[in-house]
């Protein structure tokens, strides 16, 4: 059993110098077979084991990372969580995300600071605007909080923000969801871990998967820089690499793999407490509890495995960023870094089987996946559990790209993370 | 940030270039595609390599002389490995060096 965290016993290990903590998950050496192997420890694979765990009763798994868990998109993203996406399929299952986040803290016994200080989107032209309108209203539809704000009550949110109509991009208005916000990266990661370990999950770093036994079509295990390990069942979830791994099963995907990267500025005194974000000027920022300005814009245009973004990205972000907020020109960035996300035609997930037998499948997040976290590993949990999709799942099978029902949700990405 | 040489204009910035994705899909000709299953269509359409490692991809000098051409450049360290003609079948490059 693991250590209820607590206001209790933060002052109790406070008096001991914090030199008494208990490990949050163990760090064992893999069994010869499992169950169910997770490849991936980002947050969407942790998710995965966790709710196989929790809710499926399956807990002879291994999360198999070849880094640190955390260590790739998960812990390099900007963390914007939001629902408001326009096609129905998306929205219920972004929506069934953000549900489980609101409680996911209470959930994990584990402070996530998921913060639904909103999210706020700007249009600046007569077409942004209609394109706004018709996206509010289908998101309202859908029972998501969604609401257009006029320039007047932008401003009272966001001071800062030029809403003058000399501004070089005037603002005219914004799509406003209240319940968006952010989350603490690093947190999501550990407190799956932390739960899924708890419940029996094996977690494995510095573990590399680098091919597959395969017999008649079906996966028997992994190889790995560890050794061969067996498997029943085996999910793949590692965002940029998805590709990669397909190609060591035999079959391809419709991804690329680009670099998308981000920015943190020097801390300053709290000035924004919202998310803002504009399409169009192509920036979206917002403040840490720390006090530093977070930011980032759109990917590389060139397929990448480097992780690290280019210069003439960071100076487009950094020009957008001054025109709508002409005080933050005075402000030092601190660090950049960029991370690998696995782009989608469609801009839609895929979840669930694959050409090969009992091997599943959870990518093409591209720039936005972290939202989804819990409500990914929520439903991949089921398909993998169940070895049918969850309802929920159903549409971002990757036979769409075969039937042709893909989920065109490239107004909803593009920059809005 | 890498210098691309175009094989018109010579190297630049690749600023100056707009990327044409992967090179080399050869679109189905009438004849084959009554004949093509839809999963047949979606490897067309939407499959890629999408390598770890050289891949061959088209780029355009959009603010220059607006020509295409192919280039073989390796995805993790953007080395540009071979520059060469639209049409022109992909040159042999030892991977396993690179
Ligand atoms: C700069 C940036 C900003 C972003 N901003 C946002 C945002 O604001 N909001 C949002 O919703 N999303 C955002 N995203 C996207 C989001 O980060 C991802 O969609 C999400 O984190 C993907 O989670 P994951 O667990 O699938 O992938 P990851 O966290 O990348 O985990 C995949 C793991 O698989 C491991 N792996 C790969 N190959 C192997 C192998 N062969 N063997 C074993 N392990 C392997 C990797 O080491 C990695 O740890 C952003 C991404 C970036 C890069
Ligand atoms: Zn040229």
């Amino acid at each position: 059993m693991k250590q209820r965290y607590s206001i209790f016993s933060l002052v109790r290990n406070a008096l001991n110098y914090h030199a008494d903590w208990q490990e949050a998950w163990r760090s064992p050496d893999p069994k010869p077979a499992y169950d169910v192997i997770i490849i991936g420890g980002g947050g969407h694979g942790l998710a995965t084991a966790y709710y196989l765990a929790k809710e499926h009763g399956i807990t002879n798994v291994a999360i198999l990372e070849k880094g640190w868990i955390g260590g790739g998109n998960t812990g390099r993203n900007t963390t914007i969580v939001r629902s408001n996406y326009l096609w129905d399929e998306s929205a219920h299952l972004y929506e069934h995300a953000l549900k489980l986040w609101e409680g996911l803290s209470q959930d994990l016994n584990y402070n996530v600071m998921f913060s639904q200080r909103g999210i706020m989107n700007l249009a600046h032209t007569v077409h942004d605007m209609q394109a706004l309108r018709r996206r509010v209203y289908a998101i309202q539809l859908n029972g998501i909080d969604s609401e257009i704000l006029t320039p007047a009550q932008i401003k009272e949110l966001v001071p800062m923000l030029d809403c003058s109509p000399n501004a070089r991009y005037p603002i005219m208005g914004a799509s406003f969801q209240r319940r968006g916000g952010t989350a603490r990266h690093d947190a999501v990661a550990w407190g799956y871990a932390r739960g899924a370990d708890e419940r029996g999950v094996d977690i494995i770093q510095n573990c590399e998967v680098t091919g597959f036994k395969i017999v008649n079509g079906t996966v028997q295990g992994v190889e790995t820089t560890r050794g061969f390990i067996g498997a029943k069942k085996v999910g793949v979830v590692v965002a940029g690499h998805s590709g990669v791994i397909a190609g060591m099963a035999g079959f391809r995907l419709p991804l690329e793999s680009h670099p998308l990267q981000a920015l943190v500025s020097e801390p300053i005194k709290p000035i924004l407490d919202t998310v803002v974000m504009s399409p169009q000027v192509h920036v979206y920022v917002s403040q840490s509890d720390k006090g530093e300005l977070v930011l980032g814009a759109g990917i590389d245009a060139f397929n990448s495995y480097a992780q690290a973004g280019s210069p003439p990205i960071v100076e487009n972000q950094l020009n957008a960023l001054c025109d709508l907020f002409p005080a933050f020109s005075r402000l030092r960035m601190m660090r950049q870094w960029g991370g690998i996300v696995d782009t989608c035609p469609d801009a839609s997930p895929i979840i669930g089987k694959t050409p090969v037998q009992n091997l599943f499948i959870n990518c093409g997040w591209g720039t936005g996946g972290f939202k989804a976290t819990p409500g990914s590993g929520n439903v991949f949990a089921h398909t993998i559990a169940r070895g049918e999709p969850h309802p929920l799942a159903v549409p971002f099978a990757l036979e769409r790209f075969t039937t042709g029902y893909l989920i065109d949700e490239h107004g909803a990405a593009g920059v809005a993370h | 940030m890498f210098l691309i040489t175009c094989p018109y204009c010579g190297a630049r910035d690749e600023h100056e270039f707009g990327y044409g994705h992967e090179a080399h899909i050869v679109r189905p000709t009438p004849a084959e595609y009554e004949q093509m299953s839809d999963a047949e269509w979606a490897q067309y359409l939407f499959m890629r390599k999408n390598p770890k490692g050289v891949h061959f991809e088209r780029w355009v000098h959009t603010k220059g002389c607006r020509r295409w051409f192919n280039v073989a450049r390796h995805t993790v360290t953007h080395e540009i490995l071979a520059v060469y003609e639209m049409g022109k079948p992909a040159p042999q490059i030892d991977t396993e060096k690179k």
